[in-house]
């Protein structure tokens, strides 16, 4: 594997940032411009927003970000192992399914805690009757 | 303390640290699924509702002033703008009111019409629910497939009332001479067109199809489901105290319906179940109406053989004048009840006209159902009560 | 000098079959879903309105762009073109055919035979959601705010997904070159069947669903869902910087499809017939053929289903999809190591 073998990606990467960029510069001078106060608000529904939008976010989103990073580097640890495999044995198989299990167990501790359980409601989601004595009533 | 008692006080001292402020978001007026100019403003933690507050009124015609102003003849004209999407079903009770207040009875064959088109209209307002209610929870197949055959529907309206969904049919002490009409154009037939039932019953037969095809692409879809079922529940009593009717509250175990308990029009000679599921929840709002759809064909068909011929239209004075007085008329609307309470002080036009419309009725209960929601719920619940706006802030 | 040249040629050509294909792939899907819902679809431009999406993309050129006040503007101007070059470049690994001769050398058909291909994929398309992200917080505007926050928890969560997928098929090939992986699924079977990854049915079901997720397509497009959060990260988003956002998203439903195809249907394996100046016409063929079939999979499942619940989604995936494919991981493992190694105790 050489250096050389990324050139078409090199390329390519220039070629699209062109058309991307000559496309916007293109449609600029094409385009009609009349902005309008109206027309540059941000949108909220044809109401003029009273608050901006808030920058920090519940932290319940940005957990999901975290596990998720555990989980990667992980997976980039398995690459690794899957490429060369022949070359490792029942050794290798035995040592990458412990580890495994450890990530299995990772995930069953942050599944306990209720790190994976988003916007469960205050009120019970299951279904249930509320009126368990009416269904179809017969014509008179 | 033990140590789990310790786990839970440190980790409440971190959700306290951590509290972010909640957003306030337009949901509305200009929203894909407000279903026109309602307007929530929510307050949002990430994606749940804290508290909603629902801003009416961008869609206020003054409809209850300009009655004020209009003989009772026109104001026919007025009421089936209310509920477009059910049009002839919002002129029955005022109708029926007028009639109640001038003393004069329809001919029972303008009964039956009546109540065909009223059928009719309410399985054209289930259809539309049918189609959009999937599109708000992100399918677009169901609302090509039921629109289409709504269009039926809507064919056969027009045949009879000459507007698809404006008919303005109601005569005083009648309908209005179906086909030709007028005074110029006595000589030609003043009956329903010709091969109307025939036409009907075909369209039925249509309707049975697409409730089968409607049960096999939405009714049993996994994801439908989830989406659905334990969501929004509304507990009966909840339902009566903020003053649900129509499927709404049949949804939730009541079978409450006018056509049962008032029995108006010919609806004490046709044969035909309350439809009401025990769960509250959106999916058997969704099922209630797909229900009634049903429901109707069965009462269309029976209408198609029961109705008798004779005229269209009782003896009526020529300037109508109702004599002072009062009265509330009310029926079972494809929303739910429906209602108008005239108020005459004798002449040609109202006093006073106060419309008990039912889409208003039965948004009262968003603040309440709303709460703690997510905001895909609050699109899954709002579209299940079914609303329009023109009959909300009329 | 001319290894530049053919590096250009490679560059030039992937860009053009994108585009190409983008077009088609919007008129196929949009002819598609009409047949599925008694509509007619596009029907003027052009022969059976074949046009429609050209005529659409030119249209986008001579739109107002729209630059709301709040906006962020480095981070506005570049999503879309982050978008974009996700896209353009995963593809840059897919082989679209078997290696042909001419004059004598023989060249790949495909635009970088990367012996990191499938670290390559997994990276850019980890990428793709830096574009989804940056669009809807610099937008300045609360829907698309809600939508980014939708886009990082849910695209990342099916990476995750989709990685673990992936590695049995790299344990198969012992390989994450991508042309490895397809030259390993040439032949067949117990001599019937062909010797596809499709026998890995867990790894390509689950690498199917997060191709769903990853693309954002229904019933996963909770990031653009429009009868929720409007348009999602691109509400603010119009003219021609909104074109290329759809054109990002259409070339990734295209890779999703042809990298399923690559990966877990054989790619370019297939029988070949005729004389030799045809034959090296079949390999390409073939991966089109079942790279399409997977893209109307993908326009059958938006026809048919509603969207799901972000909490749902989330569950579906943390819940279902890692723990299957982490067993499936050990499982396959220890299959291989049985047929390789034997038993571990012999």
């Amino acid at each position: 594997m050489e250096l050389v073998d990324y050139l078409p990606i090199a390329l390519l990467t220039l070629l699209g940032i062109a058309f991307a960029g000559v496309s916007l510069v293109l449609a600029r001078v094409l385009a009609p411009s009349n902005p309008t106060p109206e027309k540059l608000a941000p949108y909220e529904c044809g109401i003029v927003p009273l608050q901006e939008p808030v920058q920090r976010f519940p932290v319940k989103f940005y957990l999901v970000a975290m596990l998720f990073v555990i989980f990667d580097v992980e997976i980039i640890f398995l690459f690794l192992w899957a490429v060369r495999m022949d070359q490792f044995g029942w050794a290798g198989i035995a040592t990458v399914v412990a580890f495994m299990l450890m990530l299995i167990e990772t995930l069953a501790y942050a599944w306990k805690r209720g790190a994976l359980d988003w916007n469960v409601s205050h009120r019970t989601r299951t279904r249930r009757v509320v009126a368990p004595e009416a269904t179809i009533e017969k014509a008179a | 303390m033990t140590s789990r008692e310790m786990m839970h006080r440190s980790e409440s001292a971190v959700s306290i640290e951590l509290q972010t402020p909640d957003m306030t978001l337009n949901i509305g007026p200009q929203h894909p699924s407000t279903h026109g100019v309602l307007r929530l403003v929510a307050k949002v933690d990430g994606e749940r509702i804290r508290e909603v507050e629902p801003v009416i009124g961008y869609m206020h015609r003054g409809y209850e002033k300009l009655a004020e102003v209009r003989t009772y003849a026109q104001i026919t004209a007025l009421v089936n703008r209310i509920d477009w999407v059910s049009g002839f079903a919002s002129e029955v009770p005022f109708i029926l009111g007028v009639e109640k207040l001038m003393g004069v009875e329809a001919p029972e064959r303008a009964q039956w019409i009546r109540l065909i088109l009223s059928e009719l209209a309410r399985i054209s307002s289930h259809l539309v629910f049918i189609s959009s209610y999937p599109l708000e929870l992100g399918a677009t197949t169901p609302l090509m497939h039921s629109l289409r055959e709504r269009e039926y529907i809507l064919e056969l309206i027009e045949e009879v009332t000459g507007g698809r969904f404006h008919p303005n049919f109601n005569r005083v002490g009648g309908v209005k001479s179906a086909y030709g009409g007028g005074s110029t154009t006595k000589k030609q037939s003043m009956d329903l067109p010709a091969g109307f039932f025939k036409r009907t019953s075909e369209a039925m037969d249509r309707m049975d199809k697409i409730c089968d095809d409607i049960d096999t692409l939405v009714t049993g879809n996994e994801l439908i489901k989830m989406r659905t079922v334990g969501v929004g529940i509304i507990p009966p009593d909840k339902a009566l105290e903020f003053g649900l009717s129509g499927p709404n509250l049949r949804a939730s175990g009541v079978a409450y319906d006018l056509r049962k308990s008032d029995s108006y029009l010919t609806y004490d000679q046709v044969e035909f179940d309350v439809v009401s599921r025990p769960g509250g929840d959106c999916y058997d709002r969704y099922l209630v109406r797909l229900h009634e759809v049903r429901e109707s064909v069965k009462i269309i068909r029976q209408a198609i053989d029961m109705i008798p011929s004779g005229p269209l239209q009782a003896k009526v004075p020529r300037v109508l004048k109702a004599p002072k007085g009062h009265v509330y008329s009310r029926a079972e609307n494809p929303k739910g009840e429906f209602g108008y309470y005239i108020v005459s002080e004798g002449g040609k036009m109202p006093y006073r006209l106060k419309i008990r419309s039912t889409s208003f009725s039965n948004l009262t209960i968003l603040p309440w159902i709303l709460k703690g929601q997510l905001i895909p719920d609050l699109v899954a619940i709002m579209g299940s009560l079914d609303f329009v706006l023109g009959d909300v802030d009329r | 000098m001319s290894i530049f040249i053919e590096a250009a040629i490679r560059a030039v050509f992937v860009f053009g079959f994108l585009l190409v294909t983008v077009i088609l792939l919007v008129w196929v899907e949009r002819k598609f879903v009409s047949d599925l819902q008694n509509r007619v679809g596009p029907d003027r431009a052009g022969p059976w309105g074949i046009l429609q999406t050209l005529a659409d993309g030119m249209k986008s050129f001579f739109k107002e762009s729209i630059r709301p006040t709040n906006v962020e503007v480095a981070l506005f101007v570049a999503a879309p073109i982050i978008a974009l070059m996700t896209a353009l470049l995963i593809f840059m690994v897919v082989p679209i055919g078997a290696p042909v001769e001419i004059n004598g050398t023989e060249y790949a058909l495909v635009g970088a035979d990367l012996n990191v291909g499938l670290l390559y994929v997994l990276a850019l398309s980890s990428m793709a959601v830096y574009a989804i992200v940056f669009a809807g917080w610099a937008s300045g505007s609360k829907y698309p705010l809600l939508g980014s926050v939708r886009a990082s928890a849910q695209m990342i969560s099916y990476e995750a997904a989709m990685g673990l997928s992936l590695v049995p098929v790299v344990l198969f090939a012992g390989s994450t070159s991508i042309t490895t992986i397809v030259e390993q699924q040439q032949g067949t079977f117990l001599g019937v069947f062909p010797a596809w990854n499709i026998v890995l049915l867990p790894s390509f079901v689950i690498f199917l669903i997060s191709g769903f997720a990853e693309t954002n397509r229904a019933p996963f497009d909770l990031v653009e869902a429009e009868q929720e959060i409007v348009g999602g990260y691109h509400t603010e988003y119009s003219g021609f910087q909104f074109a290329l956002f759809f054109l990002a998203e259409y070339i990734a439903v295209f890779n999703i499809s042809a990298l399923t195809a690559v990966l877990f249907l054989g790619g370019w394996s297939g029988p070949v017939f005729g004389p030799a100046w045809i034959a090296w016409v079949w390999p390409i063929g073939w991966f089109l053929l079942k790279t399409w079939a997977i893209v109307l999979f993908f326009v059958w499942v938006r026809a048919s289903l509603p969207r799901m619940r972000y909490d749902h989604l989330m569950s579906f995936g943390w819940k279902k999809l890692i723990p299957v494919s982490l067993a499936w991981i050990i499982l396959v493992a220890i299959a291989i190591g049985i047929r390789d190694f034997g038993l571990p105790w012999s």
